[in-house]
């Protein structure tokens, strides 16, 4: 990559072995990038020299391979801290995803500081896995869970009734980044510092922006930043939780078993500090190591880049589908992430996806893993396009006109 | 470009997705039940107006997917006039024909829905409604039945 030019788009979608095949005898156009990314060749040839060559269980071993290992996995961590501007490796901990990563928090931080009416404050448009997690433990508490609502179809946040949301009984506020079914961001830095002032921690769900957008979590302000290593080129498996170090030093252990202890007794164990006391057990660790050579190749492509290519990208679809008939948009019209939620008149979503499938195109129907929004949208579901740096302007235009295939066939 | 999909979306399939027939709630039933299929959001109401052994009228209402309301429409088509035992006989040779393909003899109309086979992720649009006719026939509870498990 030359500094001050653009990317060679064209040449970075070679990276990429599986986007040269066809289905259904038409070439593959892959618009399911939210649900999951990709993988680069650099990330399955990392993935393939750690098994063909390093591969030993880390921290305990003494012998050539585990020391290899455990310097490769550790090494991981860092470079993590720093995609995401963490001060310290140890405040980056290795879970399977997000979802994990949401929960750890609701099992340890949650576990330990709710209290009986103290609120859980999150927004109408999280995914399930920034749901679910806390209507356990409110179930457990007796804590309640609030909302900051949406306002209709384009997804945004009604922040107008944010003040009256942020009572003293709020102790937590965890909101998405950016939204899976809509391509809304959010303004976290600026919601975080709002809770921070009223002493309220703060977890962001950064899963469908780590990859797409730079993340710098000490100038977001928040406590807690989740993210997936799949949906930014890395393997599945492997996910995040990036914890203010004071935050995660403090908090109770996640689960319990080896690689976790400094010293165990019949009856009484120490804990190692964070991070590896959130760590029990055997890790992933081919896991950190294709996610490292994931987030070095997105670096060198530079996430600005990324960013800019994606947002084009969405607003090119968004304008090219609005100007057909029949057709019900969702998300915000400018500002949007990569991504285009959409339903025509009269089609159901997952009959769309079945024909655009055939057309070559994968999208994803349903409901995003978003029902609560969906219902309050009216809606059952919604079909999605969701973009990343290897998806062109032409794809885009070979999209939009199965889209209109799709119109003539049911209106036949 | 769509070619492949006319097994799927066979013209009887499109013309009872679009208008679908006994679409409405039927006032005089003797018994009804629910089909939901809640991941995708496919949800129906079949009922039937059930005299002796023989269904004297079948209707459905709800919202879902292009497959799974012409298969409600056909359904209702079909069961008017048959026995419990005839329905029960036809649930399991559509859900045959479904998931291999084969047609038997004796499906009539109903065998625009062999070409589902080929989209096992389908299937279970297509059975919701004969699912819920089955459990309405049987006098199921109040729960609703689905067909987003392993059994179809």
């Amino acid at each position: 990559m030359k500094p001050g030019q653009p990317p060679p788009w064209s040449e970075l979608r070679k990276d990429f072995p599986i986007l040269d095949q066809s289905v259904h005898g038409k070439p593959l156009i892959y618009f399911d990038n939210a649900a999951t990314s990709q993988k680069p060749r650099a990330v399955i040839d990392a993935l393939v020299r750690y098994y063909e060559r390093d591969n030993a269980n880390v921290h305990r071993g003494i012998h050539e391979l585990s020391m290899r290992a455990t310097t490769a996995f550790e090494a991981a961590r860092a470079r993590t801290a720093r995609f995401i501007n963490a001060r310290s490796a140890d405040e980056i901990v290795w879970t399977r995803g997000t979802s994990e990563a949401i929960n750890l928090v609701a099992n340890t931080w949650g576990a330990k500081h709710l209290q009986p009416g103290d609120v859980i404050l999150l927004t109408e448009a999280e995914h399930h896995s920034n749901i679910v997690p806390w209507q356990l433990l409110a179930q457990k508490t007796g804590a309640k869970i609030a909302y900051i609502p949406v306002t209709g179809d384009e997804g945004t946040l009604d922040l107008f009734t944010l003040d009256s949301l942020l009572t003293s009984q709020v102790k937590l506020l965890s909101l998405v980044h950016i939204s899976n079914s809509m391509g809304v961001v959010n303004p976290v830095a600026d919601l975080c510092a709002r809770a921070r002032q009223r002493g309220i921690v703060t977890l962001v769900d950064g899963a469908q922006s780590a990859g797409h957008k730079p993340v710098d979590v000490q100038a977001m302000g928040c406590d807690f930043f989740a993210f997936s290593g799949h949906k930014i080129c890395g393997p599945t498996g492997i996910g995040v939780l990036y914890g203010r170090q004071e935050i995660l030093d403090q908090l109770p252990p996640y689960q319990g078993g080896g690689e976790m202890i400094l010293t165990v007794g019949y009856d009484k164990t120490e804990f190692k500090p964070a991070p590896h006391r959130f760590e029990a057990g055997t890790p992933d660790i081919s896991g950190p190591i294709g996610l490292q050579a994931a987030m070095d190749y997105l670096d060198a492509i530079g996430r600005e880049n990324i960013w800019q290519h994606d947002q084009e990208l969405a607003h090119y679809a968004y304008e090219q589908l609005a100007a057909l008939k029949d057709i019900r948009l969702f998300g915000p019209k400018t500002g949007r992430a990569g991504l285009v939620s959409f339903l025509l008149k009269d089609v159901h979503a997952h009959d769309v996806v079945t024909l655009a499938d055939q057309g070559g195109v994968a999208l994803r129907g349903g409901h995003h893993c978003t029902q609560p929004l969906m219902h309050k949208l009216g809606v059952e579901s919604t079909a999605r396009a969701s973009f990343y740096f290897y998806n062109t302007r032409e794809e885009v235009d070979r999209f939009v006109e199965v889209v209109r295939e799709i119109q003539r066939f049911f209106a036949q | 470009m769509f070619d492949d999909l006319n097994d799927l979306y066979q013209q009887v399939i499109l013309d009872h997705c679009k208008r679908p027939r006994n679409f409405h709630e039927l006032l005089q039933a003797t018994c009804s039940a629910q089909g939901n299929n809640p991941l995708c959001g496919d949800n129906y109401k079949v009922f039937a107006r059930v005299e002796g052994e023989v269904i004297q009228e079948m209707t459905f209402t709800g919202s879902g997917c292009c497959i799974s309301k012409a298969s409600g429409s056909l359904l209702t088509e079909f069961a008017k006039g048959k026995t419990r035992n005839e329905l029960e006989r036809m649930f399991e040779e559509v859900r045959e024909m479904m998931t291999t393909g084969k047609v038997a003899e004796d499906v009539g109309k109903l065998a625009v829905f062999a070409g589902v086979h080929k989209y096992p992720a389908r299937v279970k649009c297509a059975m919701l409604a004969w699912h819920a006719a089955k459990a309405a026939l049987q006098g199921a509870g109040a729960e609703p039945v689905t067909t987003e498990s392993e059994e179809i």
